[in-house]
């Protein structure tokens, strides 16, 4: 009797379907950390092999000497210019991200909710803006180049081409997404178009443009780092690139880790600011 | 001369004929609800009077004017969902509509104007019971209180007619009787004239001054697409009255009669 409940139990179990198995709240954060560990004893005992075969082995430094590059870019003043090197790239490639990142969201926020919102500018703007955001942004790079020469203003043209029509394009969606319902009922209470947008639509899209801001960050470092590796004289993917010429490893993998690791503390900013101020948007 | 009068109303959609031939003439202060089978032309009824959906055919006058192409404050509305505004408080969802009329450009009020608002925002939540509820978002609503916003919002501009498109579906029966009782009150106070439709035979008696029945009254086997919904059945409703209310039912069947006396299309 008690060995068939048993087996009951255990059919019941097993019965479970693998979707339905959640873990709980430690669990997930030792789940989460298990591969980056994983990732981090492969690479010492990687790094290990190849440094006992052969010491002055570049391509996967230890530990150690990537502490040792660190101190020396971030922690002592370079001997040429007497900066901290890792701060001063750091300070350069966020302004441009700032900048290149802001004036696209300030474009398409105004573009994509007037296209949302008027019929007759979207039958007027909307291929435009689908034909510009097929031009691939790093082929016109060149031109960039050349009209802006190789100062600040290319490095942030190249973000803002290359994100703003993603953007536009989204938040022009988002805004065809709103309930006619809702800007039926704002007619009825007595609205204007200019009432509506700016009480009804704009409100209800800053949500959305930072969660398609946050979408778009991913390219917005890929143009940055693209434009500082061509022509720049300090920023993070300027740094990237002036060392890959020796090789330096030791200064590439904390770098790629820093860039990594700043995206990650912006995506999340953003989350947190639009759960802050947009509380409704979020149940 | 009717407050509004329907004159020879038609709905196409390509092949498919929604409605056809609508005639009627509704007075100032009737209370009319509209029932029919799902998909017989009620919303779409609704969003002509709203101005939202242009006619094929015919034309709708209120008080002998054509009517405004455009959905305007002469008109409120209540859809089944989506009447309030997410991003607003309750306070917000209706002070809005003062805001709208008072500044043109900022669409905000400031100061006394916006104190004023206020407090009348404050009287009209307090009459649909959500004075407690008035700084929450309707996210944090049930489904019925956002039920009542969405009237609270409609009643403040006091428009002359009254649209609500099954605005009670989604209520449980407590909070419908609930709701039932203040449209009745505010409709006698404002005098509104309302189009009510609903899939519930006895809200609509009860709550109407006079009941539409939307139904085809032609229908062609081949083509079912071809023939519209007509009125089939107009039966005027005295609220005060249950002995009136069975009269009403025996002008019903008398009606029936009438439009069974109609020789109708084939396959009837
Ligand atoms: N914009 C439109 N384009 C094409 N057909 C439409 C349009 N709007 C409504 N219809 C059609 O008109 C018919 C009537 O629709 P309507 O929404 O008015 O029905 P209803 O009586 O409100 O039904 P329900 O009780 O289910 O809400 C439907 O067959 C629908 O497919
Ligand atoms: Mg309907």
């Amino acid at each position: 009797m008690a060995a068939l409940a048993t087996a009951a139990a255990i059919q019941a179990i097993a019965m479970k379907k693998l979707i339905n198995y959640t873990p709980s709240a430690w669990a997930r954060v030792c789940l989460g950390l298990l591969p980056f560990a994983v990732l981090l004893a492969a690479y010492i005992v990687a790094s290990d092999i190849r440094l006992a075969q052969n010491p002055s082995d570049k391509l996967l430094p230890s530990i150690g000497s990537m502490l040792a590059a660190v101190d020396r870019m971030a922690l002592q003043p370079s001997r040429r210019s007497g900066e901290y090197l890792l701060w001063v790239d750091t300070a350069s490639s966020l302004s441009r991200l700032a900048l290149g990142v802001g004036i696209s969201a300030a474009i398409a926020l105004v573009v994509g909710v007037l296209n949302g919102a008027v019929p007759l500018l979207r039958a007027n703007l909307s291929p435009l803006v689908r034909a510009i955001s097929l031009v691939p942004p790093m082929a016109i790079l060149p031109i960039l180049f050349i009209v802006m020469g190789l100062g600040e203003g290319a490095k942030v043209s190249l973000i803002v081409i290359g994100i703003t029509p993603f953007l536009i394009r989204d938040l022009q969606s988002r805004t065809l997404e709103i309930p006619a319902e809702q800007k039926i009922k704002a007619q009825t209470l007595g609205a204007s178009s200019w009432q509506l947008i700016v009480r009804i639509l704009l409100p209800q899209l800053l949500p959305r443009l930072i969660g398609s801001v946050r979408l778009s960050l991913g390219s917005a470092w890929l143009f940055l780092i693209a434009a500082e590796a061509i022509a720049s004289t300090e920023g993070l993917g300027y740094r990237i690139f002036l060392v890959r010429r020796y090789l330096a490893m030791d200064v590439i993998l904390p770098y790629v880790l820093w860039i990594t690791w700043l995206a990650f503390v912006i995506d999340w900013m953003l989350d947190r600011c639009s759960r802050r101020l947009y509380p409704w948007f979020y149940r | 001369m009717s407050f509004i009068e329907i004159k020879n109303l038609w709905q196409r959609f390509g092949e498919q004929v929604v409605f056809e031939q609508l005639n009627a003439r509704v007075e100032r202060g009737e209370f009319v609800t509209i029932v029919g089978a799902s998909g017989c032309g009620k919303t779409s009824f609704l969003n002509v009077l709203l101005g939202t959906q242009r006619p094929s055919r015919g034309r709708v006058l209120v008080a002998g004017q054509p009517l405004r192409d455009e959905p305007d404050a002469e008109r409120g509305v209540v859809f089944q969902r989506y009447s309030v505004f997410p991003h607003l408080t309750v306070v917000q969802n209706v002070l809005i509509a003062r805001e709208f009329e008072g500044s043109p450009l900022l669409g905000r009020l400031f100061g006394a104007r916006r104190r004023r608002a206020l407090a009348e925002v404050a009287e009209l939540l307090q009459a649909v019971g959500l004075a407690e509820a008035a700084n929450k978002y309707p996210c944090e609503l049930s489904g019925g209180m956002q039920q009542r916003l969405a009237i609270a919002k409609a009643l403040i501009k006091k428009p002359k007619i009254l649209l609500l498109d099954e605005p009670f579906g989604a209520l449980d029966p407590g909070i419908r009787a609930d709701m039932h009782a203040l449209l009745s009150a505010l409709w006698r106070e404002h005098r509104l004239t309302i189009f009510m439709v609903t899939h519930d035979l006895k809200e609509a008696f009860q709550l109407g001054s006079r009941l539409w029945v939307f139904d085809k009254i032609r229908r062609d086997r081949h083509s079912p697409e071809a023939y519209g919904a007509h009125i089939t059945y107009d039966i005027p409703i005295d609220r005060n009255s249950n002995a009136l209310r069975r009269g009403a039912q025996q002008t019903a069947v008398a009606q029936r009669r009438k439009y069974e006396a109609v020789p109708t299309a084939a396959g009837r």
